[in-house]
């Protein structure tokens, strides 16, 4: 890395959560913990002592956290809180997750920036519900460094046995999820025992202090060393004072990338090589890895858009699908069903999603199973697949975890988290993968597709006529192509027939290939579109499926879809629907209103 | 990656992708130094552009040397700027300076209102006019659905509960006790008609940090934070009449950064010299649920 240290702190700062059950004394641990070690601006300890003598009530520790109003009238942590906090070997971020069932969005919210965490249980309550859900959640979200403080140690006369009972117990839990406590702690956050000092109450413990434990957790190292995966932000070109840069940008989860590297972006499937790595006010460097939110550009144009991964070409490819098999968490008021569609967000990835399939559900306060109840409801842990109206590209939990997670959106709201498991087929996966490696394949021109839009004032479409048999399709096909070329558009009129005895030769009259014979419909349309032109293809009575075996093939934002005739037969999502027409000349029109209507055709200026 | 570094990555990810998931963005600027830390941030996140406007909430009582640096700055990056301010409630004297209103009343016309009618359009939005270099009435009135906003969660307690995208209703109100859930960079980007999101690429920051920052990257900031040679300097911007200097002989940035480390503020909160934090505990909330930041 080019990138110097200008500081003498170096990479030392972590991120802590502490969770656990409600009540069971996070927020007074570290309120103590910032008291005992002087960590709290001067006068606040003392303002907040001033305001519980205002109002007749006893100052608690926690106090100094809950600085909200709705809190300290609840007596409960709502959401997790930041606290900044400094020992000798590095700087903390402290956050303080809320333990009611209610605020469980909340704490995963703050255990997900966490790189370890603290998990609290009351010694005289015991371990209770949340105690157990917390420590599945934070091991879904993959935080392996738990360490465990069994609190109010005082309320139960700093008792040897007590303590050794929750250890022998929580121990158990964490091995049925396959999990292991980094260690275990007995302190009291009120009486500040074991926290920044051993405490004379227990001399039975003589391990360590909750300061010391802190400073034993380990910074977990950038996934440098794994392959290169950088979800593609956006592909910027701002051209004001003369930058023609087209920046490739987005931040590295994985793995490094070098000028002169060859990259492939998924699920297109589109290489090319880096050229340089772009940057501001920073020193030029030909490599960049993990955690930098970068950019490079590329030697050769190729169209790119958000939601593409960049990897390397000689270093392990990512999956690409649009079914898959998951493991996730739900946090939605309303459940997660199968008759819903929802938006999966997976790196910069987003898609329509349905549930297809729940394999199981898992309570994760008790790890109770239960095979399929119809819905994932709001705290279950399941494990269910999705077809996705689109594929994505994405690694598995057990091989590259970073771009194995997603979140599901039910309307605006993030409801539910996950990791992908498995990569599942669906009807599209053969036409997908030789749509990949066309592209990888593809030699590249050296007009790129804007300067072809830019002369041609057209972006390139297919505009796909369909209807049952004897409406009009072709007529109106061909006065489409009539009226687009007289006023100047390269245009194209491709009847389906006009494949058959040459392109389809081997495949003409056999029943079994209809799917084979849009497929190449498709790679021709692809080409023609590739050269910049409209092309207006007719088909009958196309169906939904149809249409999605073109859009794996074609780029769905390049299609238009016009029904011709009154009955729609199909399930097709179609663009326009023409249902009687006077004469072929004015249906075409209508389409090329459309086109009009959709920036398709550019206006004459 | 040293701890400047990650922060700065984060929020160049976060402002990055504020800007390809909201189609009518803004950022707000006050001039002080945590939103030029932000606007830099910017710059570098779109490699030295800033393709979405910077919007400032004038309250006619900034300290004047704000204003010029303002537009200094807005010339040089050649900066969509646009302000917008009370004319209404400055027009009536129905300020805290003319004695009409208490500064709580203040704060709320001259800064969340106006704010808030800035962003939705409802107001005149002045807007800089490069050729000029003079202000004229914008032409866009369309409401911001994002706006990116310089809050740090260390600068008192009800800002230690921000989302890095947090929603705002229909009346610009935050629902702290119900926040969307916020994990592995994914953030809410999906919004329902006339809410809006506001964006907080700097919640992770300190005091500390951004000075580092200012100090490693050598960001231009306007000279109130630096002594005079009179002994005193601003450690925090606003409204001429409600904000005070404090005591303090640091003159340049790395003064300024040995003072925070070691000297006398170590240890005392940043918005000490603020009047508005002074009242109740919850004052800073109020406003900041009727939309002031």
């Amino acid at each position: 890395m080019t990138n110097k240290t200008h500081d003498s702190r170096g990479d030392q700062d972590m991120n802590i959560v502490i969770a656990g059950h409600v009540d069971h004394g996070k927020s007074t641990i570290i309120g103590r913990l910032l008291a005992d070690t002087d960590s709290l601006p001067e006068g606040k300890l003392e303002s907040v002592k001033e305001t519980c003598r205002r109002n007749s009530k006893p100052f608690e520790y926690a106090f100094l956290l809950d600085a909200l109003k709705d809190e300290q009238d609840q007596g409960i942590t709502i959401d997790s809180a930041r606290v900044f906090f400094e020992t000798d070997l590095r700087k903390y971020i402290i956050l303080d997750a809320p333990g009611h069932i209610e605020f469980l969005k909340n704490m995963v919210t703050g255990a997900a920036r966490a790189e370890a965490a603290l998990l609290v249980i009351d010694a005289d309550e015991g371990i209770q519900e949340n105690s157990k859900r917390h420590c599945y959640m934070l091991s879904m979200l993959g935080i392996d460094q738990v360490a465990v403080l069994v609190n109010k140690m005082d309320l139960v006369d700093y008792d040897e046995e007590t303590y050794r009972k929750i250890v022998a117990d929580y121990t158990e839990f964490l091995e049925e999820i396959g999990m292991e406590a980094s260690s275990f702690i007995p302190v009291s956050g009120m009486e500040g025992d074991n926290l920044a000092s051993l405490s004379d109450n227990m001399l039975w413990y003589e391990e360590e202090t909750v300061l010391d434990l802190l400073d034993s957790f380990k910074s977990q190292p950038l996934p440098e060393n794994k392959p290169f995966r950088m979800p593609v932000q956006d592909v910027y070109k701002f051209t004001r004072g003369g930058d023609d840069r087209r920046i490739i940008s987005g931040t590295i989860e994985s793995g490094q990338v070098s000028v002169g590297d060859e990259v492939v972006f998924y699920p297109s499937g589109k290489s090319s090589t880096v050229k340089s790595i772009e940057g501001f006010n920073r020193p030029d460097t030909d490599t960049i890895g993990a955690g930098y939110s970068t950019g490079f550009t590329l030697d050769e144009q190729i169209f790119i858009k958000r939601g593409e991964v960049a990897t390397l070409a000689d270093e392990k490819d990512p999956h690409s699908a649009a079914r898959i098999k998951t493991n996730l968490f739900w946090l939605g008021k309303e459940p997660l069903t199968k008759d819903k569609e929802y938006h999966l967000k997976l790196g910069t990835s987003k898609v329509k999603a349905r549930l297809e399939k729940i394999e199981r559900v898992i309570d994760a306060s008790d790890l109770s199973q239960s095979e399929d109840k119809g819905q994932v409801e709001l705290h279950d842990v399941a494990q269910c697949v999705f077809k996705l109206d689109s594929a994505i590209s994405f690694d598995l939990a057990n091989e590259l975890e970073h771009s194995s997670r997603f979140v599901i959106v039910d309307d605006y709201e993030i409801a539910g988290g996950g990791l992908v498991e498995e990569s599942l087929e669906d009807e599209q996966s053969w036409v997908r993968e030789k749509v990949m490696l066309r592209n990888y394949k593809w030699e590249k021109s050296r007009i790129n597709r804007e300067e072809r839009a830019e002369k041609y004032s057209q972006q390139p479409t297919l505009v796909l006529l369909t209807g049952e048999e004897d409406v009009g399709k072709k007529p109106t096909a061909k006065a489409l192509e009539q009226e687009l070329f007289d006023s100047g558009r390269v245009v194209y009129f491709l009847g389906i027939g006009n494949l058959l005895y040459g392109v389809d030769a081997d495949i003409k009259g056999d029943e079994n290939h209809k799917e084979e014979h849009l497929r190449r419909l498709a790679e021709v349309s692809h080409i023609m579109l590739d050269a910049g032109s409209i092309l207006v293809v007719t088909a009958v009575e196309l169906s939904q499926d149809d249409l999605e075996l073109i859009q794996t093939t074609v780029n769905p934002q390049q299609i238009e879809t016009v029904w011709l005739g009154e009955n729609v037969t199909t399930d097709i999502e179609y663009d326009l629907h023409i249902d009687e027409f006077e004469t072929e000349e004015k249906a075409a029109l209508q389409v090329k209103g459309m086109l009009q209507d959709r920036g398709i055709l550019f206006k004459a200026w | 990656m040293d701890h400047l570094d990650k922060l700065e990555n984060k929020s160049i990810h976060i402002l990055r992708e504020a800007y390809s998931e909201f189609n009518n963005l803004s950022m707000l600027w006050s001039i002080g130094k945590d939103s030029t830390v932000m606007l830099w941030l910017a710059r570098k996140a779109f490699f030295g552009h800033v393709p979405f406007p910077l919007v400032h909430i004038d309250t006619d009582y900034m300290i004047p040397k704000m204003i010029e640096h303002r537009d200094k700055l807005a010339k040089k990056w050649e900066l969509d700027m646009i302000y917008g301010q009370d004319e209404k409630s400055l027009e009536e004297n129905m300020t805290y300076p003319e004695g009409n209103v208490d500064h709580q009343e203040c704060c709320r016309r001259l800064k969340a209102e106006a704010l808030k009618n800035t962003l939705n359009g409802n107001w005149k939005r002045y807007r800089m006019n490069h050729e000029t270099g003079e202000y004229e009435v914008d032409d866009n009135t369309k409401p911001y659905t994002g706006v990116i906003v310089g809050a740090r969660a260390d600068e008192e307690g009800s800002r230690s509960k921000e989302r890095y995208f947090s929603p705002r209703d229909e009346n610009n109100d935050w629902d702290i006790s119900d926040q969307p859930p916020e994990f592995w960079s994914q953030y809410k980007t999906d919004f329902a008609p006339g809410t809006h999101v506001r964006i907080h690429p700097l919640l992770d920051w300190t005091e500390l940090d951004i000075w580092e920052y200012i100090q490693r990257e050598e960001i231009p900031i306007v000279d109130l934070y630096y002594d005079q040679g009179e002994g005193k300097r601003y450690r925090s911007l606003g409204c001429a009449p409600c904000t005070e200097p404090v005591e303090s002989d640091a003159k340049n940035v790395d003064e300024v950064v040995e003072e925070l480390k070691n000297g006398k503020f170590a240890d005392v909160a940043e918005r000490d010299g603020r009047a508005q934090d002074q009242d109740e505990g919850a004052g800073l909330e109020d406003l900041r649920k009727d939309g002031y930041m």
